[in-house]
């Protein structure tokens, strides 16, 4: 009873807060709304028994990824009037992909729901409650689906890649620390002991000469007080 | 199955109930005792005493978008890897092995963004 | 009275009055921490720090807490009013919502949840959202340059994080805060992974912005950064939160690697004291080290701490990590 409740108390505010993504006018606020929606999905995940997945899905979407999607809507002055214009061309086809995935998922779960033996069938079944998701998933990833395991790294692969083909720019006039140049430079600065009362002289360390002391240049900048 | 793992979930429900009414009344008592008095000056942001020059909501350097998506990457890596460390007596060695595979196609991708100079902030 | 405790509404009853015995000692620790953190840099400094107030001070947090109390809540012209009061709330919510899961003692967890340690990853990962909607929702610059490089900077070390819990779950086999603790009966787990604990306990000074890292407030640059607009208790709020993460990474670092509510030898005189008084102490040592740090060093700057995340925790908590599975692998000691 309750975890009835409780199902479609969070499925109506999902999906109230998925319609909030798309209509509401300031992007910052659909993003957010976007991760009102995330949590959500999250406690769905929790309701059908997957621990796991709730706390993956909160921990990638919505702790990365709904960042990056925060970094780039609060910073990146989109005006979003002008990509609102396209709506109501769009809107047409829209519509008919909407339509199609959604007779595709009636085709599948009417097929699921005629066939009772499916979940025998099933490749990986069940292993029950006294096995924990995580444990669960992680005997049958690498081992079974080992193929879809090293394509998902491929893929995080590709990803890495392009972003940074994507975003990194060399440019001029920076100057970076190179740690390896500072600790093997040599001869410029040297720590030497040197007994104390002893005359530099003596030691035979040469200092390097003494360039010809220039008269103090007084200047007056008249711009220099200012911060900016 | 799913009856006592919400019962184990629900305490955090009460918490998210008590630290909110908590914060709400931190903020809410603070705003009826005191006295507010707002002026526009007041209420100017802070710049050092200038006024403001510009939007502050501009574009900003690429690099924290690029820190953002390598961080998401990194992210799935390590989602990957909790199931395995769970598991790993279970899996014998094609397990581990297969693992590490995918460890080593993210170090050629790290060893890429090395050499590329994308890890380094000037 | 057994009767009234099964029904619902008794069970409710029951985790209110157990969330409220745990946040209320929180609470007040936090409040503490504030005092307890000026006193030992005035004591590391030669000073003696806040002394009127009560004996030796003690009741400083309190009047702190009025005066902010009875402040005037400045939201800047410029801001967004919603998001503007909801960060601070974010942050202080966030870092209570996370102690649900704190097994202070065997089986004293009020959410005894199997996904305990992605539970307090994910908190800590949202962290990074207080501090973005607050930059943002100022409008001013440097409360969003602060934000910025905050966001950066904690989810860079997150990483390194991951990798370093990851590297304790090989040698615990569940995701089970108490279960992490009872694996470490013979032996914590800081002195196999000595090398991943010193990275962890790096790693929340910068997750939780504090010396020698806290960059996003530096107060002489960003005249202290993402909540440089903040007045009055949303401000206190921001405090309040910043010093219950750090309180609560210390239970971290003590679940993780310090045994938790176990005492150092489990023979007669330790295991006199209880446990939750061992877990307190534990976190009151990381505290005091949290705090030594930042009276000992100068803060980094920004491209050395970017370099030291991405390219030498992050690099060597990954090698470590294999090197711990092949090595408990090889030996056979994995958790079957």
């Amino acid at each position: 009873m309750i975890a009835a409740l409780a199902f479609y108390l969070f499925a109506a505010i999902l999906i109230a807060s998925a319609v909030m993504v798309v209509t509401a006018r300031n992007p910052v606020h659909s993003v957010l709304f976007l991760i009102l929606a995330f949590f959500n999905a999250a406690a769905l995940f929790l309701i059908a028994g997957a621990e796991f997945l709730a706390m993956i899905l909160v921990i990638v979407y919505v702790g990365a990824v709904a960042v990056l999607f925060l970094f780039v809507v609060m910073m990146l002055d989109i005006d979003f009037a002008r990509l609102r214009e396209g709506f109501q061309r769009y809107a047409p086809i829209g519509a008919i992909i909407g339509g199609i995935l959604f007779l595709e998922l009636l085709l599948v779960l009417s097929g699921w729901s005629f066939a009772d033996q499916a979940d025998d069938l099933r490749l990986s079944p069940n292993p029950g409650a006294s096995v924990t998701n995580a444990a669960a998933l992680g005997r049958i990833l690498y081992t079974d689906y080992v193929y879809l395991f090293q394509l998902a790294g491929l893929i995080l692969l590709v990803a890495m890649i392009g972003a940074i083909v994507l975003t990194h720019r060399e440019r001029a006039g920076t100057k970076r620390q190179d740690i390896a140049v500072q600790v093997a430079r040599s001869g410029s600065v040297v720590l030497e002991e040197v007994p104390v009362g002893a005359g530099i002289k003596a030691l035979g360390i040469r200092r390097p000469p003494e360039p010809e002391a220039e008269p103090p240049k007084v200047t007056h900048d008249a711009h220099h007080g200012g911060h900016h | 199955m799913t009856q006592p793992l919400l019962a184990e979930y629900f305490p955090i429900l009460v918490f998210l109930a008590i630290a909110g009414g908590i914060a709400l009344a931190m903020v809410g008592g603070s705003l009826l005792l005191a006295r507010q008095k707002p002026n526009a000056e007041k209420l100017s942001a802070y710049e050092c005493g200038f006024e403001p020059f510009d939007d502050t909501r501009r574009r900003f350097d690429v690099r924290f978008y690029l820190v953002a998506i390598l961080f998401i990457i990194f992210d799935l890596e390590v989602a990957f890897l909790f199931p395995w460390a769970v598991s790993l007596g279970g899996i014998g060695w094609f397990g581990f092995l297969s693992m590490i595979a995918f460890l080593g196609v993210l170090t050629v991708g790290f060893i890429y963004e090395w050499r590329k100079g994308a890890l380094d902030w000037e | 009275m057994d009767g009234f405790l099964s029904t619902p509404i008794g069970i409710l009853a029951i985790t209110i009055a157990q969330t409220l015995a745990l946040l209320v000692p929180v609470l007040i620790a936090v409040a503490y921490l504030t005092l307890a953190e000026r006193k030992v840099l005035a004591a590391m400094q030669l000073r003696k720090g806040p002394n009127v107030v009560g004996p030796f001070g003690l009741l400083q947090p309190f009047a702190d807490a009025l005066k902010m109390l009875m402040k005037e809540t400045i939201v800047p012209s410029g801001a967004n009013r919603f998001l503007f009061i909801l960060a601070p709330m974010l942050l202080f919510m966030l870092a209570m919502l996370a102690w649900a899961v704190i097994p202070v003692n065997d089986g004293w967890a009020i959410a005894d949840i199997n996904v305990g340690v992605l539970y307090l990853f994910a908190i800590s990962s949202l962290g990074v959202y207080g501090i973005i909607i607050a930059g943002w929702a100022s409008n001013s610059k440097y409360a969003f340059l602060g934000a910025l490089r905050s966001a950066a900077q904690m989810v860079s070390y997150e990483v390194s994080m991951g990798f370093v819990i990851v590297t304790v779950l090989l040698c615990v086999g569940s995701l089970n805060l108490s279960e992490v603790v009872r694996a470490q009966q013979n032996v914590w787990f800081f002195i196999p992974l000595f090398p991943m604990f010193v990275i962890f306990f790096i790693s929340i000074l910068a997750e939780t912005n504090r010396a020698p890292f806290d960059l996003p407030e530096g107060e002489s640059e960003l005249v202290a950064g993402f909540f440089v607009e903040y007045s009055s208790m949303t401000f206190a709020l921001f405090f309040l939160g910043e010093y219950a993460n750090m309180i609560l990474m210390s239970a971290l670092t003590t679940i993780l690697f310090l045994g938790g509510w176990l005492p150092p030898v489990a023979v007669e005189p330790f295991t006199w004291i209880p446990g939750p008084i061992w877990f307190a102490l534990k976190i009151c040592l990381c505290l005091f080290v949290f705090i030594w740090v930042r009276a000992t060093f100068p803060r980094y700057r920004y491209d050395q701490l970017m370099r030291l995340g991405w390219k030498v925790f992050l690099p060597f908590s990954l090698v470590w990590l294999v090197i711990t599975a092949a090595v408990l692998k090889l030996t056979g000691w994995l958790p079957a």
